[in-house]
C-alpha cells in the first residue's frame, strides 16, 4: 500500500464504516488539536473513546478516559494515534492484541511509522498515516470548504445536508479536484529532514 | 489506486462549487447575509473556538465567498485561500500575519505603483519596513536580507513594465534565509503561471483584474501554498505561539499545511475587517469560469498588437516579454510559456506630449486606471497610477514620463490596432 497518497474512496470507505474510534493521546485541554478532532468526530456521530496513559482527569466531553487500549471494555473499530511517530509501534502492537481486532489503524497528521504500518497490514488491518480524520471528514463532506480550504474534490451532485445547521454528509458523490503537490513535496522533504536529524542523534 | 486529476479549465468551472445542498441551485447562490443562526449554544461555541467548520458572520466567512476561495486555491495549487475586499487588503492581511513592529521584508522595486505606495507609506505606520531589491540583479535580494527580514515579495509579471521575475532564483534565496516567498500573480493569473510550482509559499491576487476579468468588481485573494514550516525557528508568533484570541490554540499545529490561510482569516481578516462582499465574489466567480478562454484571446491579441506597435515609426521602444527581442523573453518562455500576459508598456518618440495626445485620441480604448478587463484600456502611468512616486521611483518601476501602458482586451484585434493607428496619426 502506498502511504504517500490515498484515494478519496479508500478514506471515505473507512470513515463510513467505522463507528467506534479510540483516540490514543486525546487531551482534556480544550485548546489542543486532539481535543478539536475528538469533539468534531463526536459531533459527527462517532462513538469516541479517549485513551491517554498520562490522563489527569476522568473524562473528555462526558466520555471516560482509559489509560490503555486494553482497558476499553467495548469493541473498537478504529484506533486513532495522536502520539508522535516513535510511539506508534507499541500502540499498534497493543491494538493488534485486542479481541476483536480493530479494522483500522489511523495515525494523525505528522505521524508516520512504516514499521508499525507494515505490522498492522500483515495482521489484516487497514492503515492510514499522516492524515487527520477531522480534516478528511471535512474535506470529503466539503464542510471544510467553508474555511476556504482546497478540498481537492469537485462534484456536479448536490451536497447532502445531514441534519442540523451547517452539517454535510460524508456520502457526497465527488471526484478528485485540484492538487496540492507543492505542499505534499514540502511535507516529504520535512519528514526526510527529521529522519536525518534522528539518525544523527543516534 | 490514484484518483484522476482534472485539468485547469475543469477546475476553473467547477472547483469549490457544487449544487446547493437545500435547493439544488446549480449556479453558486449569492448568500447575501451578514450572519448565520446557531444550532445551539454548544454549536456556537464550537464555531467561535474554531473546533468545527462553518460560518458565523460574513466578515469572517461566507458560503459564496468560500466557493471563490477554494477555486482560486485550486487553480494555484495551494492548500487554502482567503478572499479579501481588494488586492491591497490581501497584502495588508498577509503582512499582518508575518510582521511585528520593527521587522523588515524585501520587495522587488518593479511593482504595481499602488503596492509601492502601500509598502512605502501605509506600512511605515505599523513599523513594517520594506527593503527594496532589483529583479534585474537577483543577488540584490540576497544582499537585502537581514536578521529582521521576515519575507520576500515580488510580482510574477510586474505591472506595468512587463518585467518577469526569476521566481525560482528568488525562491532559493528565500529558502536559504528561512523566510516565506510571497508572489503577486495578478498579471499572469494561474492560467499563465503558477508561482507555487516555482517555490512561492504565499500567492496574492488582485481579483479585480484578469481573474474577475470584466472590470466590474474589486476583490483580492491570498493563497497558502502549504509549503512553509512556521514552527521551525519560532519567528512567526501568529502561527507558532499560543493565541490569546483563541484560548491558547497554536494555529500551525492545529491546522497544519493550511494554517497560514486560517491565520489570515481568523486573526487578520476578523480584526482588520477587509472582507469581500458576497455579490462581488459571485461576479468574480462567474468571471473565473471563462479565465482560460479569455487569457488565450488576451494573449493572442496582445502579441499581435505588440508586433504591430513595435514597427510603428512613432514608437521608440516596446516592453513586452512576448516579443522575441525583449530582454525578458527567455524568462517569459520559462515562466509563462502560454503567453506573456496582456499588459505592456511602450514609449513614444514624442515623449510626454505624444503620450497625452494618444490617450486623448483613442476611441475604442478606455482611458482609465485599471487592467485586465474584457475591454482594451490605456493609461499614462506617470500622471495617474504612478503619480505619487518620485521621478526616480517612476523610472525604476518602468513608468517614466514617456511611458504609455496598454491592457489589451478581447475585442477583434483588427479593431484594436485600427484605433491605435488612428490615435497615433497626425
Amino acid at each position: 500500500m502506498n502511504h504517500d497518497s490515498y484515494s478519496d474512496s479508500y478514506i471515505r470507505g473507512i470513515l463510513n464504516t467505522v463507528k467506534t474510534i479510540a483516540m490514543v493521546g486525546a487531551s482534556e485541554r480544550a485548546n489542543r488539536p486532539s481535543y478539536f478532532a475528538f469533539k468534531y468526530l463526536l459531533e459527527r456521530g462517532y462513538t469516541m473513546i479517549p485513551v491517554n496513559p498520562l490522563r489527569t482527569g476522568e473524562q473528555i466531553l462526558g466520555r471516560r478516559i482509559y489509560v490503555r487500549l486494553g482497558d476499553v471494555p467495548d469493541p473498537i473499530d478504529m484506533v486513532d494515534i495522536f502520539r508522535s511517530s516513535r510511539h506508534a509501534l507499541p500502540i499498534v502492537q497493543e491494538a493488534l492484541a485486542l479481541n476483536p481486532r480493530p479494522q483500522v489503524i489511523w495515525m494523525q497528521l505528522g505521524v508516520r511509522n512504516d514499521e508499525a504500518a507494515a505490522l498492522a497490514e500483515a495482521g489484516g488491518v487497514k492503515v492510514v498515516m499522516n492524515r487527520c480524520p477531522k480534516i478528511e471528514y471535512g474535506r470529503l463532506s466539503s464542510e471544510i470548504a467553508w474555511m476556504g480550504v482546497n478540498t481537492r474534490t469537485i462534484s456536479a451532485k448536490k451536497a447532502i445536508a445531514s441534519g442540523g445547521i451547517q452539517r454535510l454528509s460524508l456520502n457526497r458523490a465527488s471526484v478528485s479536484g485540484g492538487t496540492t503537490e507543492a505542499a505534499d513535496a514540502a511535507e516529504r522533504s520535512e519528514r526526510g529532514g527529521r529522519r536525518i536529524i534522528q539518525a544523527r542523534n543516534l | 489506486m490514484t484518483d484522476r486529476i482534472p485539468g485547469f479549465s475543469t477546475l476553473a468551472v467547477h472547483a469549490g462549487a457544487q449544487p446547493d445542498p437545500t435547493t439544488g441551485a446549480r449556479a453558486t447562490p449569492i448568500y447575501q447575509t451578514t450572519s448565520y443562526v446557531f444550532e445551539s449554544v454548544d454549536h456556537a461555541a464550537s464555531l467561535f473556538g474554531l473546533q468545527t467548520f462553518g460560518n458565523i458572520y460574513t466578515r469572517i466567512g461566507n458560503p459564496t465567498t468560500a466557493v471563490l476561495e477554494e477555486r482560486v486555491a485550486a487553480l494555484e495549487g495551494g492548500t487554502a485561500g482567503l478572499a479579501t475586499a481588494s488586492g491591497h487588503a490581501a497584502q495588508i492581511l498577509v503582512f499582518h500575519c508575518l510582521l511585528q513592529p520593527g521587522d523588515e521584508f524585501v520587495a522587488s522595486k518593479k511593482l504595481y505603483g499602488g503596492s509601492i505606495n502601500q509598502f512605502t507609506h501605509a506600512f511605515k505606520n505599523f513599523g513594517w519596513n520594506v527593503v527594496w531589491a532589483d529583479p534585474d540583479d537577483i543577488s540584490s535580494f540576497e544582499r537585502a536580507i537581514s536578521p529582521k527580514t521576515k519575507a520576500i515579495f515580488t510580482e510574477s509579471i510586474a505591472n506595468p513594465g512587463g518585467v518577469i521575475t526569476d521566481m525560482a532564483a528568488v525562491a532559493q534565496i528565500a529558502k536559504r534565509a528561512g523566510v516565506p516567498y510571497i508572489v503577486d500573480n495578478t498579471l499572469a493569473t494561474p492560467y499563465l503561471c503558477k508561482p507555487i510550482d516555482q517555490g512561492a509559499d504565499i500567492v496574492v491576487h488582485s481579483l479585480t483584474k484578469f481573474l474577475g476579468g470584466h472590470g466590474n468588481s474589486i476583490g483580492g485573494a491570498i493563497v497558502d501554498a502549504g509549503t512553509f514550516n512556521w514552527s521551525r525557528d519560532r519567528r512567526y508568533p501568529m502561527l507558532c505561539e499560543p493565541r490569546p484570541e483563541y484560548h491558547g490554540i497554536v494555529l500551525h499545529e492545529t491546522f497544519g499545511n493550511f494554517a497560514f490561510a486560517i491565520a489570515c482569516r481568523v486573526l487578520a481578516l476578523r480584526d482588520i475587517g477587509a472582507a469581500l462582499s458576497p455579490f462581488n465574489a459571485y461576479l468574480i466567480l462567474t468571471g473565473i469560469e471563462t479565465l482560460p478562454l479569455r487569457m488565450r484571446k488576451h494573449c493572442d491579441n496582445t502579441l499581435a498588437v505588440a508586433q504591430w506597435i513595435v514597427a510603428h515609426p512613432k514608437v521608440a521602444w516596446v516592453s513586452y516579454p512576448g516579443l522575441p527581442a525583449d530582454r525578458f523573453h527567455a524568462l517569459a518562455k520559462k515562466y509563462c510559456p502560454n503567453g506573456a500576459g496582456a499588459v505592456f508598456t511602450f514609449g513614444l518618440k514624442g515623449g510626454y506630449d505624444a503620450g497625452v495626445k494618444l490617450v486623448s485620441n483613442v476611441k475604442l480604448f478606455s482611458h482609465l486606471a485599471n487592467i485586465g478587463d474584457t475591454r482594451s484600456l490605456i493609461i499614462h502611468p506617470a500622471s495617474t497610477t504612478h503619480r505619487q512616486l518620485t521621478d526616480a521611483q517612476k523610472t525604476e518601476a518602468g513608468a517614466g514620463v514617456d511611458v504609455v501602458r496598454l491592457s489589451i482586451g478581447i475585442e477583434d484585434v483588427e479593431d484594436i490596432i485600427a484605433d491605435l493607428d488612428q490615435g497615433l496619426a497626425d
